[in-house]
């Protein structure tokens, strides 16, 4: 917890500056809400965007969930076959230097304004961290410890199993923590770009109303949003990882 | 199993040559040592005894069978622990039982009952990162008896640990032997250990490598307290010697 308190006061300093230069008229209202204002706008939306979150937070999840599937799936597919991974590695990096915002208005043309195509643009977005993650993860396995293996008579399944899967946890982690992030952003994108609910939805409205106040609010939500889902990828880490996160290394038993 | 002949086994890398008609026998409850330079091609032998690396020419039989390039018939412990650190260390030594397909409890129960004779009681539920090096390497030793109790190539079992944990080890090593009766062929580069541990020495000398010959040490085992400091064990070791250099 003391490595997270210098964070922790910066943030509350800034805010404290960030009220400071808004009460003594340093920055107009009108451009900018001061911290208070943006919780007080926060505080009496709290029903309307709770339900709207809602929406985001069950969007992001279903697209991370798939995104991730579809993922673990390459990433299988690719380090089994390395004639694969030549061929649909390169077009997957090209797929990733498409910018979101242009393709989420021909999903919202081609599968309309529901739930559809925001869980198809956040899987877009999720699944390339994952399999990078993971190919990386299966690729740096020590040869040796294959070897070993096979010497046990383990073949490729088992090798798989028991030790290409539980070495490449740690950069599978990684990807999906950047990928948890990415699915929060890319459910809020697609909700701007058409929708009926959803933060995204939300945030045009209120910008179309400029008021500005409501607006920092929900960027705050978001953000929230996002550290909630990335705080629970990191939990479920050192759940899956005991091993590296022991207090005292070496510990003699005896 | 009865004996394990490697008969005429060689061996090149990109057309290098790293072995040349390697012949090497170990029989029934015998320790067997390979002693060499670095880089001569040990390891290089164990892979191909083992079946991970398919020899050039020569054959592998185990009781007369022929277990070339096939693996999985002989325990093998790599120049490396290899302990998985996402593994406690029970479920470590455990893993050649599960990959036979014996079942998780089952597996664990069959490896709990050696962890005191190996003088790891109490570290099961530990991870591989809280061991020291000599436990890590009698982990590693457990894992490669309970995947076959029968023959074992140990790559240099105990060549990353300092000098007094070693001869602790040697000790430990040499008493469980007497009650286990594994078939040994190890490797090393340590005169000092090949002597004390071996009922043959085998050397492994030149480029690309051959056997250029065969000690058997006739002391008995287990071997007296001060073998290591008798007369006998420098004459030994002045044999070697000779040998690695006029080979
Ligand atoms: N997979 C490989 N590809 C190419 N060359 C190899 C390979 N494995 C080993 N070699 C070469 O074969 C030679 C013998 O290597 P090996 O590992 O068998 O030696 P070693 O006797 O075990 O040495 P050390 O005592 O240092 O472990 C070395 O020159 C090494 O570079
Ligand atoms: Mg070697």
């Amino acid at each position: 917890m003391r490595s997270k308190l210098p964070a922790v006061v910066a943030v509350a300093v800034l805010l404290v500056l960030w009220q400071l230069a808004s009460v003594s008229g340093l920055i107009p209202a009108y451009l900018l809400p001061s911290p208070v204002k943006v919780f007080q706008a926060l505080y009496n939306d709290r029903a309307l965007l709770a339900e709207h979150a809602l929406v985001t937070l069950q969007e992001a999840l279903y697209g991370l969930v798939l995104g991730v599937a579809i993922g673990f799936f390459f990433a299988v597919l690719m380090d089994a076959f390395e004639v694969l991974y030549r061929a649909v590695y390169p077009i997957l990096i090209l797929s990733q230097t498409i910018p979101t915002v242009a393709i989420a208005p021909l999903l919202v043309l081609w599968f309309g304004y529901e739930m559809l195509p925001k869980v198809i643009l956040i899987i877009l977005v999720t699944f390339f961290p994952v399999t990078v993650g993971l190919l990386d993860g299966f690729r740096s396995v020590d040869r040796d410890a294959v070897g070993l293996l096979r010497s046990m008579g383990a073949g490729r399944v088992r090798i798989f199993r028991y030790l290409k899967c539980p070495s490449a946890m740690p950069q599978f982690f990684s990807g999906l923590r950047i990928a948890a992030a990415y699915s929060v952003v890319g459910a809020v994108i697609s909700e701007w770009l058409g929708g009926f609910a959803g933060l995204g939805v939300y945030m045009t409205r209120v910008k179309s109303a400029f008021a500005f106040d409501k607006m920092f609010a929900v960027i705050f939500l978001i953000s929230a949003v996002s550290l909630a889902l990335m705080a629970a990828v990191s939990l479920l880490e050192r759940k899956c990882m005991p091993y590296r996160y022991l207090k005292d290394r070496k510990e003699d038993p005896k | 199993m009865e004996t394990l002949e490697v008969r005429g086994v060689s061996v090149s890398f990109d057309g290098r040559k790293v072995l040349e008609d390697v012949s090497v026998t170990l029989r029934k409850g015998e320790l067997v040592c390979l002693l060499g330079v670095s880089g001569g091609g040990k390891t290089t032998l164990f892979n191909v005894i083992s079946g991970l690396l398919q020899p050039d020419a020569g054959q592998v039989l185990l009781d007369e069978e022929d277990i070339t390039g096939k693996p999985g018939h002989i325990s093998y412990m790599l120049q490396k622990d290899l302990l998985l650190p996402y593994r406690t260390i029970e479920d470590n030594v455990a893993l050649p039982l599960l990959l036979r397909g014996v079942k998780k409890r089952e597996a664990r129960k069959q490896a709990s009952a050696l962890f005191e004779e190996f003088g790891l009681g109490g570290t099961e539920k530990l991870w591989p990162s809280q061991l020291s090096g000599g436990m890590r390497q009698r982990a590693a030793l457990l894992r490669t008896y309970l995947f076959s109790q029968d023959v074992a190539l140990l790559d240099e079992p105990f060549s990353a640990l300092d000098t007094l944990t070693k001869s602790a080890i040697h000790r430990w090593y040499l008493d469980v032997m007497e009650r286990i009766h594994l078939s040994t062929l190890f490797i090393t580069h340590d005169m000092d250990e090949a002597v004390l541990l071996s009922d043959r020495i085998y050397l492994l000398t030149g480029q690309p490598g051959r056997i250029t010959s065969e000690i058997v040490v006739e002391e008995p085992r287990p071997r007296r307290q001060d073998f290591n400091l008798s007369p006998e064990f420098l004459q030994y070791k002045r044999r070697i010697q000779e040998q690695l250099q006029n080979p």
